[in-house]
């Protein structure tokens, strides 16, 4: 799995994908100092595209990414970064399009757990609570799904700070992929959870955030329907229903299928 | 304290097919009728715009917030239930239309067989057929007298098919012609046929053609616009209670609909034995009403109609240990047995799956009710094999990969991209048969935000449910390779219950039968034992046919519908005599 790691160049997207995680909460500062030293002359990106090439200069680094990428719910820098760096192994960038960070993932996990599914709104919530007892049961912590994914972000550098004296999100990608499997076997002891049910919510969440709606701050520019195909919400398809080819179509969004904007009056 | 309201003739809990069609029918007749919906008064207008799979498939927006009640759940009677937590899954219709609002639309009648079960199995391959811990039982109803009701029911909802070569010849065409024949389904159908199999298209209650049923209400052709299971369809091309009943019954002044209105007891008086009416709390005041009436119509979800009758202390609740009892017994519905089959993945097809209806399939019944040969088997019952094109949004579609593939990673990605429109899922509806050692009754631990119990469900499989499945499965992967299926994966035949209550199929506990001792209802689903409280909607079925519920809920509804006016009309009484002398 881990090929060609030594021949790969800091694509653009590595590039956006740092950023978009880094700059929430560390000011102009010795991060972005430190990425301005990096080569952005990437054959893939060109000068101009996205029209961020000219801002490459660290004090507006941060101007040149979506105004909503902010982080609302998971407060820790830290935290935020594994959870990148878990995304983007569980859903990674290849010759298919770009990976789960690029696509807003870590963003769209971030407002889900904000919202009311990251606080169980919707759940039945009296105990006795018995999250042990049956694997077959579905969910049945105390904790909600937000506090659930905080505990498990920062156990995933627990693991990694004992197996490598490091940072989750500081490990190579092997490592990762090894410490994320055993989160996935339940191998990894965390109180009041099962830690497969925390890889369950990371690995699910992850793919809703790849192919929902952009309005959920995911599938960014609808790249994730781009790769694989789906043309996003019409109003019917009752004239190719029948149709013996694959349609192909650039896909729109819900606001495209709503009109967008708001008039009234 | 509660509010004392004034009396009405009818009072209904629940607006799905059950509760709607009879409040359709008490309004068209000049009963004065109030109807009760936990939910709230959604319409059309909630599902324009709004074709979102976050929202609705991975999120059950419109499904039933477990926030106030659930169920509980286990396997064995020694065991203590864990409370079902998540809408992932428990998935309940709430809202006005209930569940019916988000049903796919498949459309079957159940088969003769299906309505007299014990008996032709018995008669046919003698009384050690059937296992002694098997609880399976005739209906009190045979299919010839039902198929009016199916009628009736079919023309309300406007549902477009085409003869089953298998099923008994139809005496009222479909009202509707089938949906369009799409490539895969095309595909099904020629291999199903090289097979020797009889395919036939899905019936199907997504509209092939703009209709007026008998009660005057439009419904609009299908787009195929694909969000329609677990959503609501924007443009009345699903028969559903919003685009039919619910507005039938609103025309009449005589009815009135209350929603975000929870029914909490039946208001029971034990001498006289008669339904009073309901108590019901207004989810939005937190206030609690008393609305009397001269019938009670229990047409909630099987779960809910169980529950309200424990809580209300009405019949006698159902003991496993002594076969004793009727209320909760006969607990069912088509669970992770249910549904299974084979996984077909094509190297070199692509199919538009992402545009469909929820009823667009085809599908055979080969192996269904008693229609194959069971002597050499070791289970009764069959199912229908079905291939379905929902349309699929792009978080399901992004997750077709083999078993081999891993759930994530770089693997995961390519081989989930190949696949998405590559894959075609054949599956088993297999029946599910009811046993002594399943039931419900109330749980002692978990309560609702009003402090009552929860409803406890006690459900294990049979080895009727195991074998059923392992056969649905070969048969299924059987069909699949004669697509010319690249890759087959056949689903795992689970070894038990898993406390996953999806798909919304929840039967029994209030079951309709020919004797007392052995059912709560008779035939027009009249309880034996209280005259004026009639049960109507899935926790009627004995046990679970072949096929999806719907229609047969659709069709009890009708004939309840008939009962209650003939009880209100011709002095009340019980409307049938029942045969004493029950069968084991």
């Amino acid at each position: 799995m881990p090929e060609n790691k030594n021949e790969k160049q800091f694509s653009r997207r590595d590039f956006l994908k740092t950023t978009g995680v880094a700059t929430g909460g560390i000011i102009g500062g010795s991060l972005l100092g430190g990425l301005i030293g990096f080569n952005l002359d990437d054959d893939k990106s060109g000068s101009g595209q996205g029209g961020d090439s000219s801002g490459s200069n660290g004090d507006n680094q941060a101007d040149t990414l979506p105004i909503e990428d902010a982080r609302t719910y998971i407060s820790r820098q830290d935290d935020f970064k594994n959870l990148a760096a878990a995304a983007d192994i569980i859903y990674p960038e290849d010759d298919n399009g770009p990976g789960a960070t690029e696509l807003g993932v870590p963003y769209f996990i971030d407002r889900q757990m904000y919202g009311h599914y990251g606080h169980n709104a919707t759940d039945y919530r009296q105990g006795p609570f018995e999250p042990m007892k049956s694997d077959t049961h579905g969910r049945q912590e105390r904790i909600t799904r937000g506090e659930m994914m905080i505990i498990g972000l920062r156990k995933l550098s627990d693991v990694s700070q004992e197996e490598h004296d490091k940072k989750f999100h500081e490990l190579e990608e092997d490592q990762m992929i090894d410490i994320l499997k055993k989160f996935e076997s339940g191998d990894v002891e965390t109180p009041g959870m099962r830690s497969e049910a925390f890889f369950g919510l990371l690995r699910d969440l992850v793919i809703e955030g790849v192919y929902s709606d952009p309005a959920y701050g995911g599938n960014r520019n609808m790249e994730g329907w781009k790769m694989i195909g789906y043309p996003g919400p019409r109003m019917g398809w009752e004239n190719d229903i029948a149709s013996e080819d694959f349609l192909e179509l650039e896909p729109e969004s819900l606001r495209d299928y709503q009109g967008g904007g708001v008039t009234y009056g | 304290m509660a509010k004392k309201l004034d009396k009405v003739d009818v009072v209904v809990v629940g607006t799905g097919w059950a509760g709607g069609v009879v409040s359709a029918e008490m309004a068209k007749a000049g009963k004065k009728v109030v109807t009760l919906e936990r939910g709230e008064n959604a319409n059309r207008e909630d599902y324009i715009g709004v074709k979102d799979e976050l929202r609705f498939d991975n999120r059950f927006e419109i499904m039933q917030n477990l926030k106030g009640d659930t169920v509980t759940s286990r396997n064995e009677l020694d065991e203590t239930a864990l409370p079902v937590r998540t809408m992932k899954d428990f998935q309940l219709g709430v809202d006005v239309g209930g569940a019916s609002v988000h049903w796919a639309g498949s459309t079957y009648r159940y088969w003769p067989y299906d309505f007299e079960i014990r008996s032709m199995t018995e008669e046919r391959y003698g009384k050690d057929k059937i296992p002694e811990e098997m609880s399976i039982q005739d209906w009190g109803i045979t299919y010839d007298e039902l198929e009016p009701y199916y009628e009736k029911w079919e023309k309300t909802a406007g549902i477009g098919g085409e003869q089953d070569p298998l099923a008994p010849e139809r005496k009222m065409e479909w009202p509707n012609p089938p949906m369009e024949e799409t490539p895969p389904l095309k595909l099904f159908k020629d291999a199903a046929k090289e097979l020797g199999l009889h395919p036939f298209q899905m019936a199907s209650g997504n509209m092939s053609a703009n209709y007026e049923n008998p009660d005057g209400e439009k419904l609009n052709k299908c787009m195929y616009c694909s969000f329609c299971t677990r959503a609501g369809c924007d443009f009345s091309a699903k028969s559903d209670p919003l685009a039919t009943v619910i507005p039938t019954a609103l025309k009449h002044d005589n009815f009135e609909l209350r929603t975000s209105s929870l029914a909490r007891r039946v208001i029971y008086d034990k001498d006289s034995k008669k339904a009073e009416g309901i108590l019901y709390t207004d989810l939005v005041t937190g206030e609690e009403y008393e609305q009397p009436s001269d019938v009670v119509v229990l047409a909630a979800f099987a779960i809910s109609n169980n529950r309200l009758l424990m809580l209300s202390d009405i019949g006698e609740q159902y003991d496993p240990e002594t076969r004793k009892g009727v209320i909760g017994r006969n607990f069912n519905g088509q669970y992770n047995s249910a549904f299974v089959g084979a996984r077909g993945f094509f190297d070199d097809k692509k199919f538009n799956l992402y545009m469909g209806a929820g009823a667009l399939g085809a599908c055979l019944n080969d192996y269904q009710a008693d229609n194959f040969d069971h002597s050499d088997l070791d289970f009764i019952g069959g199912g229908c094999i079905e291939l379905r094109q929902y349309g699929f949004g792009a978080i399901a579609s992004g997750q077709n990969v083999k078993d081999d593939t891993p759930s994530w990673g770089k693997e995961f990605k390519e081989e989930s991209l190949k696949y998405a429109y590559s894959m075609l899922h054949v599956w088993y509806s297999a029946t599910a048969l009811s046993y002594y050692h399943n039931y419900t009754d109330l749980d002692p631990t978990y309560k609702d935000e009003f402090g009552d119990p929860l409803l406890r469900v006690t459900y294990k499989f049979g080895d009727n449910e195991r074998n059923i499945a392992k056969f649905g499965v070969e048969k299924c992967h059987e069909i699949l390779d004669a697509m010319g299926a690249d890759h087959i994966e056949d689903d795992e035949v689970p070894d038990e219950f898993n406390h996953q209550y999806e798909g919304g199929h929840y039967t029994g506990g209030v079951i309709m039968g020919e004797s007392s001792e052995t059912s709560a209802v008779n035939n027009y689903l009249q309880m034996w034992d209280v005259d004026n409280l009639f049960v109507v909607g899935g926790s009627a079925f004995p046990q679970f046919g072949g096929h999806h519920p719907t229609p047969t809920i659709g069709a009890l509804a009708y004939r309840a519908s008939e009962g209650i006016l003939k009880y209100l009309d011709d002095g009340g009484g019980q409307l049938v005599k029942e045969k004493k002398a029950a069968k084991a």
